[in-house]
């Protein structure tokens, strides 16, 4: 019996990847898959006081949220945020990548690792020198006051979408960075130079030859910097101030100072829904305009 | 191309500016003999590094980071180490949706990760604390240290395993005097990135500690405070310097001993 079940443990692949993955399915079925249904259910039942909660379902609470214009304006807000972000980083780290793909010749490595190492110190602390240099007081401000050039502090710098916007463009630089250098760099030399021989001028070259090829690459970033924008709570709560609260906060305060899990758990769910849509649509999108350029 | 192009690199160099000038200046006011932030500085002091030793919270919220980091950072590396080693080695039905699955938590917002844990684990009657905390960082590590590990098993040579197979050596046997010597670089990458995630992190932290602060959300309590910001900024200094030390000796250890596989390593990150 031990025997011949060895034996189809020898045999079968699917049998032995399975066994090796078992730890890392049950730890995403048990910490992530079964909360978030439990957080699905519980995002259609009511809070009827602080301490009860009415467990029949209901879809109310995304009635209530579609309802509460405050709620529909954090998360459009929220994409809108998250949106120019991703505009942002991509436009100002697609340049980079693309010297360090074509015009750097020795320790390609090097300049990679130096432009991802700050994204490894806390997100927490990066966020915050932010708040040392936009702030009333802080770098800016006070070295233009100073310098005889101001006389009173820009307070758009501060608490503000502008200061959310430039705070989220550095904390993601890497994930753009990243997917574009890779994309940037598998791409064949000899296609551009073909191009070049054609006659294309640069800026052709660019458009019909090289930006297509490293769509890949603009692909993976603009999901892995959108995703995690939306859900931010940290840069909105430290440097937003009333404007630029986003729908995390919200979520933040339902489950804290409001206690409102089912109407937090809707708002949850709600921009998980949001954030798998707009990955469907960039996903399909990109592909058809990938297979145009291509 | 054999050409240069000053543009690009005057461009570049700029962006590497906006993406070190902000973290420096952390270390820089953590040294200024004043409690605002601004130029021009006041003068040079220590003081602000000598408060860290006074405060009791500081140690307490440092010692419950590094629990959850060691624990956590073990935990998911070990996970993600079979788990590499299946999609590095074996071609098998639902390939692609196991993957997806586990890098699951690397994708979706965190916030979300944070909530759904939360209701879960208050609704089993559990207290929060470090123990739902480390919990949420495994899962949230081992999806990177998965990335890692697969990068390192995938340059490997998989006919030195049944090599050993063969001598007569059992599969444990094999694999810690075959598989482990060779992955311990990838390994020990993998533990030290994981530990840092887990080190820095926020959001699952401030949603599940209750009481026990982790560093990241001591100096969140801290930077309400105006008086009490040059301390944090002491702390973070202290922290930039660790990470960053920790962080290349795992780009290092990354890759050691792979001299053409190198390239495809930064790809996977």
């Amino acid at each position: 019996m031990i025997k011949s079940w060895r034996k189809i443990y020898a045999k079968n692949d699917n049998i032995k990847a399975y066994t090796l993955l078992s730890p890392a399915l049950i730890l995403v079925i048990l910490a992530m898959v079964v909360p978030m249904v439990l957080m699905l259910s519980f995002s259609m039942f009511t809070q009827v006081s602080m301490m009860e909660i009415d467990y029949t379902f209901t879809f109310q609470r995304y009635i209530d949220f579609f309802q509460k214009n405050l709620l529909v304006t954090l998360l459009i807000k929220s994409i809108k945020i998250s949106f120019l972000v991703t505009l942002i980083t991509l436009i100002t780290a697609y340049p980079v990548c693309y010297y360090i793909a074509f015009y750097v010749k020795k320790n390609k490595m090097l300049w990679l690792v130096l432009l991802t190492l700050p994204f490894w110190t806390s997100y927490l602390l990066r966020v915050f020198s932010w708040k040392i240099i936009l702030g009333t007081k802080g770098v800016i401000n006070s070295s233009l006051i100073n310098a005889g050039i101001l006389n009173e502090p820009l307070t758009f710098l501060m608490y503000s979408e502008t200061a959310v916007v430039i705070t989220l463009t550095h904390a993601w630089a890497a994930f753009a960075l990243l997917p574009l250098y890779v994309s940037l760099d598998k791409i064949d030399f000899s296609f551009i130079e073909a191009g070049r021989d054609l006659g294309l001028s640069r800026f052709e070259v660019f458009w019909k030859i090289t930006f297509p090829l490293s769509l890949p690459g603009v692909i993976g970033a603009i999901l892995i910097i959108f995703i995690p924008t939306v859900g931010d709570y940290v840069t909105p709560a430290l440097l937003g101030g009333i404007e630029g609260r986003m729908l995390s906060n919200m979520i933040q305060a339902y489950f804290g100072k409001i206690n409102n899990i089912p109407m937090g758990a809707a708002s949850a769910t709600i921009m998980l829904t949001t954030v798998v849509l707009i990955t469907i649509i960039v996903s399909n999108v990109t592909k058809r305009l990938t297979q145009r350029l291509t | 191309m054999n050409e240069k192009n000053n543009t690009l690199l005057i461009y570049t160099l700029l962006y590497f500016g906006f993406l070190y000038v902000p973290v420096l200046f952390l270390p820089i006011f953590s040294f200024n003999d004043a409690n605002f932030m601004s130029f021009p500085l006041a003068g040079f002091t220590t003081e602000h590094y000598e408060e860290m030793w006074s405060k009791r919270n500081l140690h307490k919220a440092l010692w419950a980071s590094i629990k959850v980091g060691v624990v956590a950072s073990v935990v998911s590396t070990t996970i993600a180490l079979f788990a590499a080693k299946a999609f590095a080695r074996y071609k098998f039905r639902g390939e692609k949706i196991s993957y997806g699955g586990i890098m699951m938590p690397f994708l979706i917002p965190e916030i979300i990760l944070a909530v759904a844990i939360l209701v879960i684990w208050v609704n089993l009657g559990f207290k929060l604390g470090l123990v739902p905390v480390t919990i949420g960082h495994t899962l949230f590590c081992t999806p990177f240290a998965m990335l890692i590990l697969i990068a390192r098993i995938e340059g490997f040579d998989f006919s030195l395993e049944e090599a050993s197979r063969d001598l007569g050596e059992n599969a444990w046997g094999t694999f810690f005097r075959v598989s482990f010597p060779l992955y311990l670089p990838g390994i020990i990458a993998a533990l030290l990135l994981s530990f840092i995630i887990s080190f820095d992190e926020f959001i699952l932290a401030f949603f599940l500690t209750g009481s026990d602060a982790t560093l990241p959300m001591y100096m969140w309590g801290q930077m309400r405070f105006v008086q009490k910001l040059p301390h944090v900024l002491a702390l973070g200094a202290v922290i930039i310097v660790f990470t960053t030390f920790i962080v290349l000796l795992a780009f290092w250890l990354r890759n050691v001993g792979q001299g053409k596989a190198k390239k495809d390593i930064t790809m996977k990150l």
